[in-house]
């Protein structure tokens, strides 16, 4: 996981003598955080940083921007909260509850925990799940996984991310959900990547199961081309 | 999809890989995205004005016509953009619709212009934004009541195989069709107005006579008054046997106003015929005599303002009854304050509450009688608090009522208007097309020459749009079905589930692979219900197949999917053909219910799905190796393995 070495910009909104133009320029205030407008860093800086061609960046930004502009006046405009987070996924899964497994992908995403997701944040981990090297994606689904960060998966946790995947599929399922499947479900996780059965998951035995199982390493890259 | 979600569906797709870990079975191939194509700026050119948009923007839309490949029926192949021949200020609102997925609606533009425009571009009005809906619909209703208007103006043309009891209706609904019609409409209203005089008339005192003091008229000139009740009610009941026997659905026109009207009208007069001599109903009788006054409603069906006034007030139900809820409150209240303050003072006219409503009811409608007077100094004070109030609570609801009138009828002043000057216009409009016929039929045949000339055919990128549309849909149903193989199940609509739920409730036996290790189509009939077989992997140790019971519908809708695929069932153990399924995604979608910004495109038809399969089938004949599979087992109960050799069937 790219740790970032500077921090998000943000610009005075009441400065509008400086050209406008949120990805090209920015001006590096000292933390005023008297504005309500969140811009990004400059194009070729994010161009830098992640695996991503400037074309598809504004091809992302574009979608990024339009969200934020709905979101509710309170919010500042230029990231993303949580609940627009949640309504936006829950959009893709009609048929079940996704909120909570949105609510994990929210903290994964937002690294600095700041409660929003700015647009650096989202593309950083959108390039490192997208274009990152093996290695990058499988240690971002393990901090995913691991939600308090602690550097290991207990079983608490991985049934809760169990819970919140099984309640993405809704009540109307074939076979019908019983209630123990998601808890088989991570019984057998345990079972394949907790090699001395210690009841947790480290990242070395996360990475080391799955980088012995095919299936897992094939589909890992298959959201190659997504962008 | 909504507008913005549409573009985060990448962002979905990325989020999927958390499950990537955890799924036991391998996921199912993404599908390719062949024509690769940057995002590109697309020019439109509406009359002249020139809009650019990019083409995702228009995408978000597939099932209207910007959105889909209809467009390029209208693409200009010289210059390189979509010319549409259409009003550019109107198209204004329909860009940013997709620009912002709402649609408003600028008041300036003509509704029918607005509707048309709107068909035209393929998009339904429902999805109007709220702040423009409710005037849209008010200047909707407006046009459609004068399009109601002009047709019924039509309906004067003579139909040409009207048959006598339908002309005979039409004569008594709209006496301005023959002159018959008219005679019978005259008379009918003078013989109500004679019947209504005579009533009045006959309790009039006519003078004395030399025995007996002042009677009335009624009772001195009997005979007469009498005839002159019959004769009416002769007329009366002829023309509502009459009415009846025309009418379209006679029980409709039984329940009608005006029929009960006419039959109230008419009733007292044979019951008084039936019981003549008996004295202890005859006091029954002469209030029956009341009813009579009935007749003088027979005049809405001659008057069109009595009807509008009747329209009104039924349209201002719930005003009028609001009025009289808050009135009885008030009465009711004021009424107990009055008893009570008046209690003390002798000689006093308030002896109940219920006399003291009629106190209440003539000071709060302002009227004071005087006949009743508060005496004591409280009940004075309260006397005039319940008057003020009266003013306040008689005057809130009427304005409302009285704009409702107002409304309605300055309406129909506006369709007698509209009658009157119609006649003259089309008048106008004849002689001008006389003139110019001639030469406007020879402009127009060079006219489509000139267009048929210029037609271009450009078809080429069809193929591609067509699937770069359903691109977006097909990537949405690879990501849900990658949440399916990750918890390995599936989905399912309501009915198959409960009809599942059914099915595993009556299970008696847990496995039926002695049934199952068979190859050839084993469609027995079980419990009435035709069982669908499916065919079992070669070495299956679990129960890996399962019957599904199915209706008739959905058995043919299978058999028609098998078919298509081209691999008859009955021999191979492919499971291509199994995976065969239409995805429920999109329908569910439909069946969320709320047109929001979104409009749902229709789910993808069958014939989609063997493509996206096709693109996997081949690498993925065989099953997944054992590994993968064993884990399958332990998360499954009795009823079925992974979803996969299951055809799910879906009422489409």
């Amino acid at each position: 996981m790219k740790s970032r070495s500077q921090d998000q910009s943000f610009s005075d909104s009441r400065e509008l003598d400086r050209s406008y133009d949120p990805l090209t320029g920015s001006i590096a205030d000292d933390g005023e955080l008297s504005t309500v407008c969140y811009r990004p860093e400059g194009l070729d800086r994010l161009v830098q940083q992640t695996n991503f061609s400037k074309k598809e960046l504004q091809l992302l930004y574009r979608g990024f921007k339009n969200v934020t502009c709905m979101c509710f006046s309170e919010c500042p405009s230029g990231v993303v909260n949580e609940e627009t987070f949640k309504s936006i996924y829950s959009q893709f899964f009609p048929q079940g509850d996704s909120t909570m497994y949105a609510h994990f992908l929210f903290e994964a995403f937002d690294t600095h925990n700041n409660g929003a997701v700015s647009f650096e944040d989202f593309v950083l981990s959108l390039s490192i799940i997208l274009r990152g090297s093996i290695t990058d994606k499988l240690n971002w689904a393990f901090n995913l996984y691991d939600l308090n960060k602690d550097g290991c998966i207990t079983r608490e946790e991985m049934t809760d991310i169990m819970h919140s995947i099984y309640d993405m599929m809704g009540k109307y399922t074939y076979p019908s959900m019983k209630d123990s499947a998601p808890k088989d479900h991570v019984d057998s996780f345990f079972q394949k990547m907790d090699k001395n059965n210690d009841g947790v998951v480290t990242i070395e035995e996360f990475l080391e199961t799955c980088q012995k199982d095919e299936n897992i390493m094939q589909s890992m890259h298959m959201f190659d081309n997504v962008i | 999809m909504a507008t913005g979600v549409a573009a985060w569906l990448p962002f979905a797709r990325a989020a999927a890989i958390g499950w990537m870990p955890v799924a036991n079975c391998p996921m199912p191939v993404a599908p390719r995205d062949n024509s690769k194509r940057q995002d590109e700026l697309i020019i439109l050119n509406v009359s002249g004005r020139r809009f650019q948009t990019w083409r995702t923007t228009l995408d978000r839309y597939p099932d209207t016509l910007l959105g889909s490949s209809e467009k390029d029926f209208f693409y200009n192949e010289e210059t390189k953009e979509y010319f549409f021949d259409r009003d550019p200020d109107a198209f204004r609102s329909i860009l940013n619709f997709y620009r912002t997925g709402k649609l408003h609606y600028p008041r300036h533009e003509c509704i029918s212009a607005y509707d048309e425009e709107l068909t035209f571009f393929g998009i339904i009005p429902e999805i109007i934004g709220d702040c423009c809906y409710e005037e849209y619909k008010d200047r909707k209703r407006e046009n459609l009541e004068r399009l109601q208007d002009d047709q019924e103006e039509n309906k004067d043309l003579k139909l040409p195989n009207m048959n006598f009891r339908e002309t005979m209706w039409r004569a008594f609904e709209n006496p301005h069709t023959s002159t018959m019609a008219l005679v019978f409409y005259y008379v009918t209203g003078f013989f109500i107005a004679i019947s209504v005089i005579t009533n009045v008339v006959e309790t009039v005192p006519c003078g004395s006579t030399a025995n007996q003091k002042d009677m009335p008229c009624g009772e001195r000139y009997t005979v007469a008054f009498f005839c002159m009740d019959t004769a009416c009610v002769m007329i009366f009941t002829v023309e509502y046997l009459m009415r009846l026997f025309a009418a379209p659905s006679r029980y409709r026109f039984m329940r009608s106003v005006m029929s009960i009207i006419d039959v109230v009208a008419i009733l007292p007069y044979y019951i008084g015929l039936v019981m003549t001599n008996n004295e202890d109903v005859s006091g029954a009788f002469v209030t029956l005599r009341v009813f009579r006054v009935f007749r003088i409603f027979k005049f809405s069906r001659h008057s069109q303002g009595l009807r509008i006034l009747g329209y009104t007030l039924k349209s201002c139900a719930s005003e009028l009854g609001f009025l009289l809820f808050s009135l009885t409150m008030a009465i009711i209240i004021f009424a107990t304050v009055m008893f009570y303050a008046e209690k003390g003072s002798s000689s006093s006219k308030f002896t109940s509450i219920p006399a003291s409503f009629w106190y209440t009811i003539v000071t709060m409608t302002t009227l004071g009688y005087g006949d009743m007077v508060p005496k004591t100094i409280a009940g004075k004070i309260f006397g005039s608090i319940c008057s003020l109030s009266g003013v306040l609570v008689i005057a809130l609801p009427v304005p409302v009522i009285v704009s409702n009138f107002s409304r309605i009828y300055h309406q129909n002043q506006r369709a007698d208007k509209r009658r009157a000057q119609k006649k003259a216009r089309l008048a106008r409009i004849r002689i001008a097309k006389s003139g110019s016929a001639n030469a406007f039929l020879q402009s127009k045949r060079n006219g489509l020459l000139n267009e048929l000339l210029e037609l271009t055919g450009t078809e080429e990128d069809e193929q591609k749009l067509s699937k770069s549309t359903s691109l977006l849909e097909s990537q949405h149903h690879h990501l849900l079905h990658c949440l399916e193989k990750t918890t390995a199940h599936e989905f399912v609509d309501e009915q198959m589930y409960e009809q599942n739920c059914l099915e595993t409730a009556l299970q008696t036996y847990p496995s039926r692979s002695p049934s199952l290790s068979s190859h050839d189509s084993s469609v027995g009939t079980c419990c009435g219900c035709r069982v669908k077989r499916n065919t079992p992997l070669p070495n299956a140790s679990t129960p890996s197949a399962h019957p599904i019971p199915t209706h008739q519908g959905p058995l043919q809708e299978l058999s028609a999917i098998h078919i298509q695929c081209g691999d008859p069932p009955s021999h191979t153990t492919s499971r291509s053909n199994l995976n065969l399924k239409t995805d429920d995604s999109g329908r569910i979608n439909c069946k969320g219910g709320r047109i929001t910004t979104a409009i749902i495109s229709l789910p993808t038809p069958p014939a989609l799905t063997p493509d996206g399969d096709g693109l996997h089938g081949p690498p993925q004949r065989r099953p997944p190796p054992p590994p993968g599979h064993a884990a399958a087992p332990s998360i499954q109960t009795t009823t079925s393995s992974d979803g996969t050799n299951i055809i799910k069937v879906s009422a489409l």
